[in-house]
């Protein structure tokens, strides 16, 4: 009998169905791996398991009994411990105040400070750590370190099952080694873990047991070591096609400079040694799984970054971009369209108008007086030609759905005729239709002469839509697919690095187009 | 484990500069002061400095949570009002009329996090409001200055002990050790830290966010009037001033930032607001010692408290990705 099991478990958010009859079976003693592609269901699967989120369909059973867990409270009472991507650690406190933070040791009502530096002592030891002081303030770590409390902190619950999402891509090499012996004691002293991991190699250190899921089932459970990467690879791909792209025209090449030349771009250790070219009228996507630089990449270029190396040059002249307002500016000429729309990208409760308006208005100006007439003649054209369905410029942005809420957001940045546009993922959670729209709006912009650097986690898109794909992998450009070459398969085994050329070759010849 | 100081020095650091710089500018104040520091001097100077210091360390548990408690000042003028009222009579009658308005202290807190926390209003709009209305309560009490307290209570707490030592100083020390110790060490004041330092984080890690938010308000509720009965102490009599009211409240905010308390949550300490209250206190008296105009006294104290500011301000320099200027 399995200490924890899923059986038919399905879950969907909206039209989306993230997981369906989902089954996976977790031993204890064993450190069990969950594979799979972006979107393919693994958050999903462990945020149910934590008690996050509550499924729609299927049974879990604990020790053969069924469970269910209104909250992550009620799943860390049945002795399930999560390390969640996102740091839930409180800055401003200490080390040891954060690892008792749920519950800590008590003496006459107040904190009992001694027995709770033990156990944070205690605690840091069984996750490796002891060379942290349970004094430090959690604000003053670097993120590794940071991540190695977060494993204390979760050991300190004392669980039965521990969760590890991507636990390891904010660890330096030398936590991480560590990691992987805290890990495999914690397997002998008869934990169940459960490990996702989008890097490859380290499954094979530690897993006994991985699951494959893939739009949202799960395809396959085998012992580690009976597959080749190619097998798995195989397994994670396969995604119903079911968008339809614009052609790609043949694009003469040229002796113009690139309309962006990027070279060793390197920003702390998120970025390293980006080269790459975009020219006029082409799509260049990037690729790879999520968080591994992409955003920063697009943050960079537009200026947000501080203290980045390299060179970036426009039209061939080196620039340096000190922020969005530069990066607007006619000779560069530059549109961000970001990754949060609500956050980044709106200001909810202005109107539509206002929205459009905002990074235009110094062209819509004159003697810093905004001019009506053009202002509401621009408006108007980026409304129709981007078809935004709402009730008249003047409903606040907040009231439009998902999709036109977006429309309005790289309507804004049309209505400066942006000659280079990056775009942060921009089709996520918008519905089929305007995902269509996107499609062909961005490549009449490339037929007009603009370059776009386009992230997608959705791997049809890449496919369907770019005229060369950048791969990255830890901050850095591991793979260069062109044309036909860009394949649903390339980009997954490119993304988990499993590629057979050095990456080193590749990125050579990208320099030379 | 050896070090630990420094973890020590690193986690106070901002209560140890504001007692460093309060110790330096006293030192100069006494050196100067044209009658040396005899106990009535310091007795005179420790009244106006606790007060001040009552009300931030009010203002501070607030901040603490990242709110803000716009109301103190008029918390503070409502106890005064009523104290002026019905702490009097025999010592049963004081008693209980000591109890009396420090519960008011603690309603009026109530009413704060209650509205901050299940209204979901923004802290600085409730507090404006709210602090409104305490002082339209305050007015219904007392139309014009007048009232008495009990002199015996009085005395006690703004006069000299045996040696010369100010009463109000003992009572202040006995604040933190009754009220602000406990609050800090408990649970309860463990999570006010964690809601301000990042509410997300505190909620994943299943913190009661609500209960901490509002012990922070009621808390904070019951200084001010303490703070209230402290005043009444030392005028003798109530008095509905506005005046009064806002500018404790922008004072204790002031004091809150010289005592190296981020006014965006989850850092520093009530002895760090005390001691920035005592400084802010102090800069006016050294003014006096120097023969300045006391009309230079608000420019004086507006410069010191930019140049705490700075200082507070220094780390947003390291920031590498400036949306974090933003988030």
């Amino acid at each position: 009998m399995s200490l924890f099991a899923m059986e038919g478990v399905s879950k969907r958010f909206g039209g989306v169905r993230a997981l369906s009859n989902a089954d996976i079976a977790i031993e204890a003693g064993r450190i069990h791996a969950v594979l799979g592609e972006n979107g393919a269901g693994k958050s999903t699967l462990i945020k149910i398991m934590a008690g996050v989120i509550a499924p729609d369909e299927g049974r879990m059973t604990l020790d053969g009994a069924p469970v269910a867990f209104a909250s992550p409270a009620a799943a860390n009472a049945a002795g399930i411990a999560c390390i969640f991507q996102e740091l839930s650690l409180i800055p401003d406190l200490s080390v040891a105040d954060n690892i008792s933070i749920s519950n800590p040791p008590r003496r006459f009502g107040l904190i009992d400070r001694r027995a709770q530096r033990r156990a944070a002592e205690e605690a840091l030891a069984r996750a490796g750590a002891e060379n942290i002081h349970p004094l430090a303030l959690v604000k003053d770590l670097s993120l590794s370190r940071r991540q190695m409390v977060e494993i204390a902190k979760a050991l300190a619950r004392a669980p039965r099952i521990l969760i590890l999402d991507e636990a390891t891509s904010a660890l330096t090499a030398a936590d991480v080694t560590k990691i992987y012996g805290v890990l495999k004691r914690l397997r002998a002293e008869g934990l169940a873990l459960i490990y996702i991991s989008h890097r490859m190699h380290e499954i094979t250190e530690l897993a006994d047991e991985c699951t494959v899921f893939c739009n949202g089932r799960s395809v396959a459970t085998y012992a580690a070591g009976t597959k080749t990467d190619n097998e798995v690879v195989e397994l994670m791909i396969g995604r119903e096609y079911n968008a339809v792209f614009p052609p790609r025209p043949a694009r003469a090449p040229s002796d113009a400079p690139p309309l962006l030349e990027v070279r060793k771009l390197t920003w702390t250790n998120r970025l390293s040694d980006i080269s790459l070219r975009l020219h006029a009228g082409e799509v260049i996507g990037l690729g790879g799984l999520d968080g591994q630089g992409q955003r920063e990449l697009l943050l960079a270029l537009f200026g947000v970054l501080q203290g980045t190396t390299g060179e970036v040059a426009i039209d061939g002249k080196a620039v340096a971009i000190s922020g969005p307002y530069a990066a607007k500016r006619r000779e560069i000429g530059m549109a961000l369209i970001p990754e949060d729309r609500k956050t980044e990208g709106l200001m909810l409760p202005m109107s539509v108008r206002d929205n459009l308006s905002f990074a235009a208005l110094s062209r819509l100006s004159r003697f810093g007086v905004v001019d009506r007439t053009a202002e509401r003649a621009a408006v108007d054209r980026v409304v129709r030609l981007l078809a935004v369905r709402t009730d008249g410029v003047d409903v606040p942005a907040g009231a439009l759905s998902g999709g036109n809420q977006q429309k309005v957001v790289i309507g804004k940045w049309l209505m400066m005729a942006p000659r280079i546009l990056l775009l942060n993922d921009p089709t996520r959670g918008i519905d089929v239709g305007t995902k269509q729209e996107m499609y062909q709006l961005l490549r009449a912009l490339a037929n007009d002469g603009a370059g776009i650097l386009f992230y997608s986690t959705d791997y049809d898109e890449l496919v369907g839509c770019c005229d060369r794909v950048l791969v990255m992998y830890d901050g850095a450009i591991v793979r260069e697919l062109v044309g036909a070459d860009i394949t649903e398969r390339a980009l997954v085994s490119s993304a988990l690095n499993l590629g057979t050329e050095p990456a080193a070759a590749t990125t050579a010849q990208a320099a030379q187009p | 484990m050896s070090g630990d100081w420094s973890y020590w020095l690193r986690e106070h650091r901002g209560t140890l500069l504001a007692f460093a710089a309060f110790v330096a500018m006293f030192a100069v104040y006494a050196a100067n002061h044209p009658a040396g520091l005899n106990a009535n001097v310091a007795t005179t100077a420790a009244n106006k400095g606790v007060l001040l210091a009552i009300v931030a360390m009010a203002q501070t548990v607030v901040v603490l949570t990242s709110g803000i408690d716009l109301s103190v000042g008029m918390v503070m003028v409502l106890a005064n009002c009523l104290a002026s009222t019905i702490v009097v009579g025999s010592p049963a009658a004081t008693a209980l009329g000591v109890v009396g308005v420090l519960a008011t202290g603690c309603l009026c807190g109530a009413v704060n996090g209650v509205i901050v926390i299940y209204g979901r209003l923004q802290p600085i709009v409730t507090t404006i409001a709210t602090g409104s209305v305490f002082y339209g309560a305050a007015l219904a009490l007392r139309r014009v200055p007048g009232g008495d307290i009990d002199s015996t209570l009085a005395d006690a707490l703004t006069g000299q002990l045996p040696g010369g030592i100010p009463a109000s100083l003992v009572l202040l020390a006995a604040l933190v050790v009754t009220v602000w110790m406990p609050f800090r060490r408990s649970a309860l004041g463990r999570a006010a830290y964690a809601v301000g330092s990042s509410e997300v984080a505190a909620y994943m890690s299943g913190v009661p966010i609500r209960r901490a938010k509002f012990a922070a308000y009621m808390l904070s509720g019951l200084l001010a009037s303490m703070a209230g009965l402290f005043l009444t102490c030392v005028t003798y009599s109530g008095e509905a001033s506005a005046a009064n009211g806002g500018s404790y409240t922008l004072y204790s905010i002031a004091a809150v930032v010289l005592g190296g308390i981020s006014l965006f949550g989850g850092s520093g300490s009530a002895i760090g607001a005390i001691f920035g209250a005592l400084m802010f206190r102090t800069i006016g008296d050294l003014l006096f010692v120097f023969n300045v105009e006391p009309l230079w006294q608000p420019l004086f104290q507006g410069v010191v408290l930019v140049a705490a500011v700075c200082l507070g301000s220094l780390r947003l320099l390291r920031i590498r990705n400036r949306l974090d200027l933003y988030g």
